[in-house]
């Protein structure tokens, strides 16, 4: 790498044209949200430079309130497709720029020494070819791990169409491989991104998902194979720029964890950049209340034991905006409450409105020493203001009304305010 | 039998210097006891002051048993919650370990348990601000080739993030210090040691001077400082999240605010 020294000169050829293109280039790269920097195994070999084993951490945050995590930028924002809702699309008239090799290398470097990041993002335009971005991508990563010895995290976006002798060179050096697909229906993509099909998507997914598995089966035979994307792979989907319910939204995402294994699956509310007719226009609102009820129903499918279809169905195609995903089940399915929390099992323990996985494991542990009562549950930090109408505990006060879902709602809604509370009523803000 | 005149335990104000007090505590069968550090010592106006000197057999044999009595979180969250300095939090940490000694089930997990709970959360804030060091150390390369940081934590957290940074940044030199309890950790490519440092007069832990910082530090806080305002996304501005994130008393040595 270019040496640190302390002669006034830049390390750079010219500083002023990197500090440019890292503009460009950083500015083009946000809208993807992905930037966990956690779940991988790489730890500090020889003596050199980083180490991945630990959880993800934020380095800063950016003052829309995301985590800063890894330097996320594109190799380039040149770009020779044209999907309708991307910034760097090549019929927007914006300016250009491409990283060298070595740029993102020094810069990677560079910051990673002052703890200002966990490690690198790299994205990409696609330039001349799929595999002649992936190649360039699949370079830096390379050259980070074997000439500078970093032990860092790198993500790295699967291009699609690459090939999969590249897809696995990729992985040997990553930590997460990506592919976006973007848009959640066949037709939305068809709309708005036509030079683009769903099986490039795939493919590298596929190759990924198979080698990691493969790696998996011989590390258990020979101790020293390298390692293969110990982070495992994720997508992110745009909300709200093709039509698409929330059920077709969740109904792909399920299908990509179960088939792909996948880590993560993201979601961006569409932030409109462009005057398309085919999108919502320049000033619409990014669904951002949206947005969060995806992430929570995410999440109640990967670690509160919900199968998919309980929250969305054909007779509830989108979920309420009101209320959250799991309160919303609940409610309609009010005759498997009251739960008892001294009795119950984690998994109905779980489907409590208002308990999270931790105060779910601290009543499961606690209630070892002792039945738990409601001053216990307050000591211990549960949230009761939703809770106490679902659950009873060693007291005999607990809601005694049978109350219909419905009747049950609104009761909640007139005892709580949400902070999305502008978004949801906005004729509050005339007066606020 | 249970002697129950008040005494004040004067002690070093290390951990081992507190489990010592916890051994003689229990040696002489003492119920109740308040704390002094050596640095604050005050006569008090009943009892006896007795003043405790560190010794390390008689810590190691209580770490033992508290080890013994505890799972390696529950033990760890000892050492955590000693770390946060409150006052009184010695009584509180002896209430503990006097509860986990004759609990049958490891009483780390009794939740409903007022002591636990107390001692958990003043660990929890303790392993906040751990983490927030490990995110919010901001090295600047000095001229004499160490990557150099201030910090100001809330609480004394130096010892519990010095292996993070040992296992991460292992082939550079560099030294975070506390300004507030003034030492430091220096790493020098082999071992990690507490230092303290006469600093100069004229340093400002918030610039960067070329008297101290090579030319390339400025180049690269510039680059930073760029990339944080162009991965930023206006139209989903959220200022109450970023502070709740990043509260305000961190900014002043983070070079992303420092613009």
């Amino acid at each position: 790498m270019t040496q640190i020294s302390n002669s006034p000169k830049s390390i750079f050829m010219s500083f002023e044209r990197i500090q440019e293109k890292l503009k460009i280039l950083a500015d083009a790269a946000k809208y993807d949200v992905s930037c966990a920097s956690s779940g991988s195994k790489r730890s500090n070999i020889n003596k050199g430079l980083g180490d991945a084993t630990g959880m993800g951490i934020c380095h800063s945050y950016t003052e829309d309130g995301r985590c800063v995590s890894l330097l996320k930028i594109l190799l380039t924002n040149y770009c020779i497709f044209d999907c309708a809702y991307c910034v760097t699309r090549k019929s927007n008239d914006i300016k250009r720029a491409a990283f060298q090799v070595q740029e993102v290398v020094d810069l990677t470097i560079n910051f990673y020494r002052r703890n200002y990041i966990e490690g690198l993002f790299l994205s990409s335009g696609i330039f001349k070819s799929a595999d002649y971005t992936m190649e360039r991508l699949v370079a830096v990563a390379k050259k980070l791990r074997l000439e500078e010895n970093f032990n860092g995290y790198i993500h790295l976006k699967s291009i699609p169409g690459a090939s999969d002798e590249l897809m696995k060179e990729a992985g040997l050096y990553a930590d997460r491989l990506s592919v976006n697909i973007e848009i959640p229906t066949k037709e939305g993509l068809k709309l708005l991104a036509p030079e683009k099909n769903r099986e490039d998507f795939i493919k590298p997914m596929l190759k990924v998902k198979n080698e990691i598995i493969q790696y998996q089966s011989e590390k258990k035979i020979i101790k020293s194979t390298p390692t293969f994307a110990p982070a495992g792979q994720s997508t992110q989907m745009i909300i709200g720029a093709s039509g698409e319910s929330d059920q077709q939204i969740m109904w792909t995402s399920n299908y990509f964890y179960k088939k792909f294994n996948l880590k993560r699956v993201y979601y961006s509310g569409y932030i409109p950049i462009s005057h398309d007719p085919r999108l919502p226009q320049i000033g619409t609102d990014v669904p951002m209340l949206r947005e969060n009820r995806l992430y929570q129903t995410d999440w109640l499918m990967r670690f509160y034991g919900f199968e998919v279809h309980e929250i969305l169905n054909n007779e509830h195609q989108n979920l309420d905006l009101d209320v959250d995903p799991k309160l919303g089940w609940a409610l309609r399915n009010m005759a498997h409450f009251p739960v008892d929390v001294n009795k119950a099992d984690k998994f109905m323990l779980a489907r409590i409105p208002g308990l999270g996985m931790k105060s779910v494991h601290k009543i499961l542990q606690a209630r070892q020493f002792r039945n738990l009562n409601w001053d216990h549950l307050k000591l211990m930090g549960v949230a009761l203001n939703r809770a106490k109408y679902f659950l009873v505990c060693d007291s005999r006060d607990f809601e005694r009304r049978d109350l219909t879902g419905p009747q049950l709602k609104s009761i909640i809604l007139q005892n709580t305010t949400s902070k999305y509370q502008n978004i949801l009523s906005p004729q509050l803000n005339l007066f606020g | 039998m249970l002697n129950s005149e008040e005494y004040t335990l004067s002690y070093d104000g290390t951990f081992d210097g507190f489990l010592t007090c916890v051994f003689h505590s229990y040696e002489q069968k003492m119920s109740n006891v308040t704390f002094q550090r050596n640095q604050h010592v005050q006569q008090s106006l009943f009892g006896s002051t007795i003043e405790i000197i560190t010794d390390l057999e008689k810590a190691d044999r209580v770490w033992k048993g508290i080890k013994s009595k505890t799972s390696a979180r529950g033990s760890l969250r000892v050492y955590t919650a000693f770390l946060s300095e409150q006052a009184q939090i010695e009584a509180l940490l002896l209430n503990y370990i006097q509860q986990a000694f004759i609990s049958v089930l490891p009483m780390d997990f009794d939740f409903a348990n007022e002591t636990v709970l107390k001692v958990s959360q003043i660990a929890k804030s303790v392993g906040r601000e751990k983490h927030r060091m490990e995110a919010f150390v901001r090295f600047k390369l000095t001229t004499d080739g160490i990557y150099f940081a201030n910090i100001e934590p809330d609480f004394d957290v130096l010892p519990l993030i010095s292996k993070h940074f040992k296992s991460r940044y292992a082939d550079q030199k560099w030294i975070i210090y506390d300004l507030k309890r003034n030492y430091g950790l220096y790493y020098d490519l082999k071992r990690v040691e507490m230092m303290q440092l006469a600093l100069p007069d004229d340093y400002d832990p918030t610039k960067t001077k070329t008297d101290f910082f090579t030319n390339s530090e400025i180049e690269f806080q510039t680059l930073w400082q760029d990339y944080f305002e162009s991965t930023n996304i206006a139209s989903r501005k959220n200022m109450k999240l970023h502070v709740q994130h990043v509260p305000k008393r961190y900014w002043k040595y983070l070079s992303e605010k420092l613009r």
